[in-house]
């Protein structure tokens, strides 16, 4: 493969291009779906392609096919040669890359069970006792519960020398449980929302979950959220649970972190940023406790690799240093254009789609408290738990997040439930209310499989490491 | 392109390959080709060719799924055997009866040469153009125009056959007055929409220069109070209301389930009477497809009828359910999600947004919606900011155009009280969507940028 990649980077090099990388993609990815006792989709996917990326007259041009004969292979190669010749025609600046040093390299992500080789059988029955055990209280009227598992090889060269072969083997899975009753809706996930927990790694990714026990906790819950009191309107200190955490991360700080979005090449679609380059070490993102790194080697994270899809190595970055906003999410051409290099961050979804910069593992240092030290400190306040619905505006200040669970805080403890709660902020102001976060023992990398960016729409696996925080001051409350 | 002899053999061979009792072959050849634009020149320009071949089988009552993006007979053959084979290893699911039998499938006209000779050259002339409208007035241009032609193929072993060939378009243009890279609040930006199938339809022009109007009237926005407004939306906006109401309540999942407001609602009055949804995938106004991924033809449903609760829609395994027939809005197998509407049209009205803005003592106009997302589906309680034109209306004019908000608000209630519908409508490529504008005289919104 990483031959036909070769020949492709010297058929758009003999075309005209200035530069050119080349990269083949194969992922093969099962899936498995329950719904209420039932299997409703059981699923094998294979997925093969090669896709080339030119520079010619500093303009960018990438054309990508399924088809991989000789002749599709040239006619790829001069298609994005052609594409790029369009672009100049605008007159762009022109694309500078930053250096780097050309890679000849094969890697591994790390696990110790193959799950495409655990039985079917085996899969379906956890599944399906997960879900019986969701199901127990009357009140879950649907339940839903998941495993995906992929594995993906990859292989780039580029026309400065780089040759690089990585695989990739990730393993996740989830439970959702619906209670309906009396006009009401209530949901919970486990291991959290948003397709349920995933890693890089093998089986054992999913044995370490324990599925049935947090399928039994969350059906109960759900059944339980819909005679619990509405979560009040009002300012309050409040608790984010780690998962909570891993999309506020995400949204607040992981898209705004993007040199590209910075740029305004995501202008027209996702928006742009409010951290301008004149911000750098200069600019309070938030409170002096709040460390935030970019990490792409990180073990068991879906943003971990060797080398990014511009043969950039893998790294780890400061990106809030003591609350202060330190370091973008970089490519070869945006870091060039802050006179920087590349922090390795740009992936595509696969081998039909550009490279964008994307997030790797952006994580949130742990803190020195314990959960009940944060919970003992607050007089009246509210832990907030798995997303459940989330909304942030075009340069990435505005948020609102509702959360699938509420606990209230009175005295110090926890009194009770409370459902639909929503809380919303100014993302600087926001992370300047962190006055605690839990230790490294309350502390994981979870695993976003679903961030959204670009056109045509990509989708990619990301990491957040987070652990519960508290906030000293929060708006809640925004529901009719 | 054509439903050729090739992709018909490949078919064939995947019904025989899987050895199923009930098999189904899914085939969709693509090739996009998308021009992006930032600072007034292109950023990305890019082409892309792939296949998506989807095998479902069918033992008794079992049912698995297989995809592939080869082509290959081998491709194809191993393709079809593991979708057998996943379906003799599936626990039974009594619910599943049959894949649906065949029915007359309409003609209908869905490609068009000048889309499907579009040139990337022509592309770049486009954003050429764009870029010097925009600077006209001293504003720079982002957006994207897109160009696809798809094939779909549909066949089972109960003797459906259905094949369509599509091309679509769709042009977007932001105008920025101070360029990307200096964003803010301050930062005043227009948008404009364009989406169909046939290109020779498209005026660049007419949609670079309102998108730069826009920008212009949206300079020096000024902060205004959260709370309730009256509140005029534009197509855009009611579109992306409207998208989400469809997923979370018009498919017959959401309501067998119990998730959907329409739950035991059906025959009542659920919006203002002036409020008539329906689904039609031959309606020429928006982007025409006769057919399901069932290959079953598409009904015309009507969802809400003057305010009243019509339908749902359904595919063959939610319509067998409920001993009905399906209304032909399968998505691809496998979809435990269920079907839902793609083929949106809101009824208009006789109003004209002039009039609408004239007839406003005080309330805000918006262009369009950000990052919408459902905060509880069975209320309809949706959330998202207004984004690129929103402007403060008094005294029957635009006095101002107004910094950027964010609503939380009940849609089924709020199309309950219904000022005026818009007689023009638009098609929103995005939220496959064809809508007119909307004057409500209570609109949420609960917090400012």
């Amino acid at each position: 493969m990483t031959e036909l990649c070769e020949r492709a980077v010297d058929l758009a090099i003999r075309a005209g291009a200035s530069y050119a990388d080349a990269r083949i993609v194969e992922r093969a990815t099962e899936s498995l779906q329950v719904k209420n006792g039932k299997v409703e989709a059981l699923q094998s996917e294979s997925d093969l392609g090669l896709g080339v990326r030119v520079l010619v007259e500093g303009a960018w041009g990438f054309a990508a096919s399924a088809d991989l004969g000789g002749a599709d292979v040239q006619k790829i190669a001069e298609d994005a040669v052609r594409l790029a010749r369009a672009s100049a025609l605008t007159s762009p600046q022109p694309a500078v890359l930053s250096e780097v040093e050309p890679a000849r390299a094969t890697w591994k992500s790390e696990w110790r069970t193959d799950p495409f080789e655990v039985p079917m059988q085996e899969k379906m029955s956890l599944l399906l006792e997960a879900d019986r055990r969701a199901r127990q209280r009357e009140e879950v009227k649907v339940c839903e519960s998941a495993l995906t598992f992929v594995r993906e090889r990859k292989y780039f060269a580029s026309s400065e020398g780089s040759r690089i072969e990585q695989e990739r083997l990730e393993s996740g899975g989830g439970v959702k449980a619906t209670a309906i009753g009396n006009g009401e809706m209530q949901e919970r996930s486990y291991p959290s929302a948003l397709d349920g927990f995933h890693a890089a790694g093998g089986w054992e990714v999913i044995e370490g979950l324990d599925l049935l026990a947090g399928a039994e906790k969350i059906g109960s819950e759900a059944a339980d959220l819909l005679t619990a009191p509405v979560c009040p309107s009002g300012t309050f200190p409040i608790i984010i649970g780690a998962s909570q955490m891993a999309l506020q991360i995400h949204e607040s700080c992981g898209h705004p972190i993007e040199l590209d979005r910075v740029f305004g090449s995501e202008a027209s679609y996702a928006g742009t940023s409010f951290l301008t380059p004149e911000k750098i070490g200069q600019f309070r993102y938030g409170s002096p406790l709040v460390n935030i790194v970019a990490d792409s080697t990180v073990p068991g994270g879906l943003g971990t690799f060797a080398y990014d899809d511009e043969g950039v190595p893998s790294c780890r970055t400061d990106i809030v240093r003591e609350g202060v906003f330190c370091g973008y999410l970089m490519s070869r051409e945006t870091a060039a254009r802050l006179g920087l290099r590349s922090n390795g961050a740009m992936r595509a979804d696969g081998w039909n789609r550009l490279p964008l910069i994307r997030m790797t593992n952006i994580n949130l240092e742990p803190g020195t408290w314990t959960l009940d030290e944060m919970i003992s400190e607050i007089k009246h306040g509210f832990m907030l738990e798995n997303t459940r619905s989330w909304s942030i505006d075009d340069v990435r200040l505005n948020f609102q997040f509702t959360t699938e669970i509420g606990w209230e805080i009175r005295d110090g403890s926890i009194v009770g439930m409370v459902r639909n709660p929503t809380y919303h902020g100014v993302t600087p102001q926001f992370w300047a209310a962190c006055d605690a976060i839990a230790s490294k023992e309350f502390w994981k990398l979870w695993g976003v499989v679903n961030c959204g960016k670009g056109e045509p729409a990509q989708s990619m696996r990301v990491g957040h490491g987070a652990a519960p925080a508290r906030f000293s001051a929060v708006r809640l409350g925004a529901e009719q | 392109m054509t439903a050729d002899s090739a992709t018909m053999q490949i078919i064939e061979a995947a019904l025989i390959e899987s050895g199923a009792d009930q098999s189904e072959v899914v085939v969709i050849s693509e090739r996009t080709r998308l021009t992006r634009f930032a600072s007034s020149a292109i950023h990305q320009n890019l082409s892309e060719k792939k296949h998506r071949v989807t095998v479902r089988a069918v033992v008794g009552k079992r049912v698995g799924c297989a995809t592939t993006n080869r082509l290959t007979a081998d491709s194809i053959r191993s393709t079809a055997q593991k979708a057998a084979q996943l379906a003799r290893l599936a626990e039974e699911n009594p619910d599943f009866v049959s894949l649906p039998s065949p029915v007359p499938i309409p003609a209908a006209r869905t490609h068009f040469e000048p889309t499907a000779r579009c040139r990337p050259e022509d592309r770049a002339q486009a954003v050429k153009t764009i870029a010097a409208i925009a600077a006209e007035s001293g504003c720079t241009a982002s957006g994207s125009f897109l160009v696809t032609e798809v094939e779909v193929a549909v066949a089972n072993s109960l003797g459906v056959r259905a094949h369509q060939s599509l091309t679509e378009s769709a042009l977007t243009v932001i105008a920025s007055e101070s360029g990307p890279g200096l964003s803010g609040y301050e930062t005043a930006t227009g948008y404009a929409h364009w989406a169909g199938r046939d290109l020779s339809a498209l005026d660049v022009e007419t949609i670079a220069r309102k998108a730069v109007g826009k920008c212009v009237a949206g300079r020096k926005p000024i902060a205004v109070q959260p709370g309730d407004y009256a509140a005029i939306l534009e197509p855009p906006a009611v579109a992306a209301l409207l998208m989400f109401l469809c997923w979370i309540g018009f498919g017959a999942t959401a309501v067998q389930e119990g998730r959907s407001f329409l739950c035991g609602r059906m025959g009542e009055r659920v919006m203002h009477d002036s409020i008539s949804i329906w689904d039609d995938g031959l309606d020429a106004r928006g982007l025409v497809m006769p057919f399901d991924f069932e290959g079953v033809a598409k009904q015309r449903v009507d969802l809400i009828e003057r305010g009243v609760a019509k339908g749902i829609v359904y595919d063959s395994y939610t319509a067998h359910k409920e001993g009905k027939k399906s209304t032909g809005h399968a998505f691809p197998a496998p979809n435990p999600y269920g079907p839902g509407p793609s083929n949106l049209v809101m009824a208009t009205g006789s109003h004209s947004l002039q009039e609408m803005i004239a007839t406003t003592e005080r309330g805000l106009l918006v262009t369009r919606f950000h990052y919408v997302n459902v905060v509880h589906p069975k209320r309809t309680i949706l959330t998202g900011m207004t984004r690129d034109g929103t402007f403060l209306v008094e005294a029957g004019k635009i006095t101002r155009a107004v910094r950027n908000l964010r609503f939380t608000q009940n849609v089924v209630e709020t199309l309950g009280e219904v000022d005026a519908v818009g007689s023009d409508a638009a098609l929103h490529q995005a939220e496959g969507c064809y809508c007119p504008a909307l004057k409500l005289p209570r609109f949420a919104f609960t917090s400012a940028a």
